[in-house]
């Protein structure tokens, strides 16, 4: 038996387990988390580390009248010892039921249907990997990462609802470096193609090529700039802290308060959805409820919608669209325009190339004023051609002006940006974004 | 039940050396928003990681199935990868980086955690959230903590048999101010900064209504304040920024595993060379850094780091000086620089790597009212609420809750939207007085590595004043 296929007997056992405990004035949703993952880490085209880690958790939410207690705990994936586990966090759940006071936005637990899908892949052997990667990568300095594995997102509930989602998937987030100039790049899928990986590490390597010719150090100022789909794909993150969440919104924390308020507007070029559909993540949400295949939240620069939770539903009385409790988008689409690959150049003329950007924070949230810095293939473009790496710069530029009235152009093209966070668990989706060509994008330092 | 030296004796033989890493680690949120439950949620996450030490390499697995053959099954994947990887590693290692390590830690706790129930925090927070209705411009009240108890028990096939308890409490106090299509947030001290290694008294009731009250008139005030001044001027920063100043331009840049490039493509690399230690002027004079775990309740106070290296303070800056950096056993041979005990895992399914502990600047002489008297202009600013540098760590950009002007020796208007930025070093020499006083911050966050991790920081600072920064109001 794999991974996957013990965990679902363990996950159905032990849920129905619990779930059959219950007392009559008891509701409960079960959720798992359950993963087996081969880390990789690499620096100088040499393993720095490398660890195989098999967790499995189960989160439980338990509503006792309208008392709402939630408790996450690990399980083993042994049947009996797992059961044990249930119960004895089932009584905590309980008792914190008992100490706590009423939730007034509990949200009833209710059968949001029944969904069962295994995806597998084809991955390497834990024992290839290292050749894989390094054999045609010698005399690169290539550090990053190799991640690889089954992950299980599971629910059940005490109404009958049932979901289950698996897949076996890798990705290989990896840098080449020569001196202090650096180009990135991602290899992601579900079947492992080494022929696929060592085009996308030539590709690397030709961008490298490039890079090599002294650095031009700019002064602070406003530049016409394309921003490649890796560096739109790093701005668009900042969509998902908050801004388009309508609790973020009610309680004064959203950057897109000014867009709601028709105080300010983005670009009829911009357009960013909610799109299920690219396959990279489950429909349902950590309540099983199931989102819209399709969700325009931007639509020509006008806000259609904000994501909405039930638990925010109950409190604010507006109708939920399936948002995550943290209603940020799980599978956001920034939609293409018409600009040609074989244009960006030509069109941006004289200004900056950007395929990424780092560390971005608000400097003002409520102007939808970004910080950060520019990293890896940053070029100076004249007349079409590009002529020098840059010296990295800061900049500081409001969502409003660069996706507003500052937006020239979108890509007729899009890229996938497949999640590779790792923090205490892999992560799930993905996006897939266009790049831009924007004037006036200000730097300042 | 898992009996670690009897799991540890199964196993001798199979590798050069071996390590069982057996982690507990409760977490519990308890988050009140206008005087209503928002979030509860207790966490319990518990496994094993096995290290083992084959041909020169360190191989990892970690595994949350604690029977004897989930353990057995987790060696023998630790040492199939190292063996795989064995041949194309960055550096032979040996037992010598895993010393030997008896004893146990302990955070300094007057009331334990446990003694203190859910209704009564969720009381209190339910009272703060309610002090903080002090006008009718109040959109936004809220109460937080994040409350940690965590065991970490370490045996190794060499005899080491360490163990350290750690009870974490972080707590955050918030009221968002709103009118006439502006919004000030502000917090107790920025986010979760208010973080330490103590008991439950720290729910402090008086204090915290008091804090909260403040809290909230400071948000209300800022509505009406002018922006911060776009202008080069001296800049005083309190305690509470000076955690980040110091996490993101010292902390960070001097972590051998960034500096060795282990890092690059994640956080990033370096502008601190190998060659600087010992000879780079990283600021003024009046600039001296430790490592130091041993700050009784800050959060990175420890015995041992994941190695079993025995932690101690030393001295990072020494009279501006930069003269050791953040390394432990394995970063400090690939270097061939002295280091200290910070080879830290946030979890058992993740391998341990240099991190931050408590990184702080040593007390100045300074009064803080005497260096509020020597500015002609400049501005106070307090509570971090954005922070931005570059992968080198030399350009950065941070923003503030709260400012205010100082004209002539004294503290004059509130200004709003406090911003500055800078490069490192040029910064930090023009670091000018630093207050005798000093307190104590942190993080429950600092993110890194790959895969990634957050491990908790802590940082005893006192206030600094620097001259000719560039401010502006956002
Ligand atoms: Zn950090």
């Amino acid at each position: 038996m794999n991974f996957t296929e013990k965990t679902k007997l363990a996950f159905n056992a032990v849920a129905d387990h619990l779930l059959g405990n219950l007392k009559s004035h008891e509701q409960a949703l079960v959720n798992l988390h359950a993963e087996e993952s081969l880390f990789v880490r690499f620096n100088g085209n040499k393993v720095r580390q490398n660890t195989h880690v098999e967790q499995r958790s189960l989160s439980l939410q338990l509503q006792k009248d309208k008392k709402t207690a939630n408790i996450t705990f690990s399980i083993t994936g042994e049947i009996e010892e797992d059961k044990k586990r249930a119960d004895f966090w089932l009584e905590q759940a309980r008792q914190e039921c008992d100490l706590l006071p009423e939730d007034p936005y509990q949200v009833p637990i209710k059968n949001n249907g029944t969904s069962d899908s295994t995806f597998k892949g084809t991955l390497l052997s834990d024992e290839d990997v290292v050749k894989a990667i390094t054999a045609p990568a010698v005399g690169t300095d290539l550090a990053g990462l190799y991640c690889a594995g089954p992950i299980i997102s599971a629910n059940k509930n005490s109404q009958g609802q049932s979901h289950w989602f698996a897949t076996e998937n890798f990705f290989v987030d990896y840098s080449l470096y020569l001196g202090e100039k650096a180009v990135k790049s991602i290899y992601a899928g579900t079947s492992w193609d080494q022929k696929a990986f060592e085009e996308n590490l030539a590709q690397t390597k030709n961008q490298l090529n490039l890079m090599d010719r002294p650095k031009k150090v700019l002064q602070p100022g406003a530049y016409r700039t394309y921003l490649a789909p890796g560096a739109v794909a790093e701005l668009s993150t900042m969509f998902a802290w908050g801004a388009l969440s309508f609790n973020a919104y009610k309680q004064g924390a959203s950057a897109m308060q000014r867009l709601a308020d028709k105080e300010r507007s983005l670009s009829p070029l911009f357009n960013l959805r909610e799109n299920f559909s690219m396959g990279l993540t489950h429909q349902y949400n950590s309540l099983g409820e199931l989102a819209p295949e399709k969700l325009d939240l931007i639509k020509a620069g006008e806000l259609q919608s904000f994501l909405i939770s039930s638990r925010s539903a109950k409190e604010y009385g507006v109708t939920s669209n399936a948002g995550d409790s943290g209603e940020s988008p799980r599978a956001m689409e920034i939609l293409p325009g018409t600009l040609k690959k074989d244009e960006i150049l030509k069109e941006l003329g004289t200004g900056l190339y950007l395929s990424n950007l780092h560390y971005l924070n608000w400097s003002d949230r409520l102007n939808a004023r970004i910080t950060g810095m520019t990293r890896y293939a940053c070029f100076w473009v004249e007349n079409g051609e590009i002529v020098a790496p840059i010296a990295d710069l800061r900049f500081d530029e409001s969502l409003f002006d660069c996706l507003g009235a500052n937006l020239l152009a979108v890509t007729d093209f899009q890229e996938i940006d497949p999640q590779v966070s790792t923090y205490e668990s892999r992560a799930l989706g993905g996006k897939k974004i266009p790049g831009m060509l924007i004037k006036d994008f200000k730097f300042t330092l | 039940m898992l009996h670690l030296e009897r799991t540890m004796n199964s196993l001798k033989g199979t590798a050069d050396w071996i390590s069982l890493r057996h982690v507990t680690e409760k977490t519990t949120f308890r988050t009140v928003r206008d005087e209503k439950p928002d979030r509860n949620h207790i966490s319990f996450d518990q496994g094993v990681m096995v290290e083992v030490l084959v041909d020169g390499h360190f191989g990892f697995a970690g595994t949350s199935d604690l029977s004897d053959s989930g353990i057995k099954r987790a060696l023998h994947k630790a040492v199939s990868i190292a063996k795989a990887a064995a041949l194309h590693k960055v550096h032979a290692f040996s037992a010598d980086h895993r010393p030997v390590a008896e004893g146990k830690y302990s955070s300094p706790v007057v009331k334990p955690l446990d003694s203190f129930s859910a209704k009564e925090i969720s009381d209190i927070f339910v009272e703060a959230t309610r002090a903080m209705s002090v006008s009718d411009k109040i959109v936004s009240r809220s109460a937080t903590a994040m409350i940690v108890e965590t065991h970490f028990h370490t045996v190794t096939s060499s005899g080491s048999d360490f163990e350290q308890r750690f009870s974490i409490v972080s707590t955050d106090f918030s009221a968002t101010a709103g009118a006439g299509g502006e919004m000030q947030t502000r917090s107790d001290s920025g986010g979760l900064a208010r973080c330490l290694q103590i008991g439950a008294e720290v729910f402090d009731r008086a204090s915290i209504i008091d804090r909260s009250k403040k809290l909230a008139n400071e948000a209300v005030e800022l509505l009406s304040a002018e922006n911060c001044p776009d202008t080069s001027m001296d800049l005083l920063l309190a305690p509470d920024q000076m955690t980040l100043q110091v996490h993101e331009s010292i902390g960070h840049p001097l972590e051998y595993d960034r500096i060795l490039g282990d890092e690059r493509n994640y956080a990033g690399w370096s502008f601190v060379k190998p060659e600087d230690f010992g000879k780079l002027q990283y600021g003024s004079k009046l600039m001296n850094v430790t490592f130091d775990p041993t700050v009784s309740d800050a959060m990175a106070s420890y015995a041992f780091d994941d190695s079993g290296h025995k932690a101690t303070k030393e001295f990072l800056i020494h009279d501006g000086l930069l003269i050791r950096g953040l390394g432990g056993l394995e970063s400090q041979s690939r270097l061939n620089l002295p280091g200290v005990a910070n080879f830290r895992s946030s979890s058992w399914n993740r391998a341990p790597i240099d991190r931050m502990a408590n990184i702080n600047l040593e007390p100045g002489t300074s009064k803080l009212e005497d260096m509020i008297a020597s500015v002609e202009r400049g501005v106070f600013m307090q509570a971090n609420k954005s922070w931005s540098i570059d992968d080198y760590r030399n350009k950065f950009q941070f923003g503030c809750e709260y400012g205010q002007l100082i004209e002539n020796g004294k503290l004059t208007k509130t200004v709003k939207n406090p911003n500055y930025r800078g490069t490192t070093v040029k910064f930090w020499n023009n670091l000018k007085a630093v207050s005798e006083v000093r307190e104590t911050f942190g993080s429950p966050f600092c993110g890194k590595g790959e895969p990634n991790q957050v491990i908790r920081v802590g940082h005893t600072n006192p206030y600094c004043l620097f001259t000719n920064v560039e401010v502006f109001g956002a």
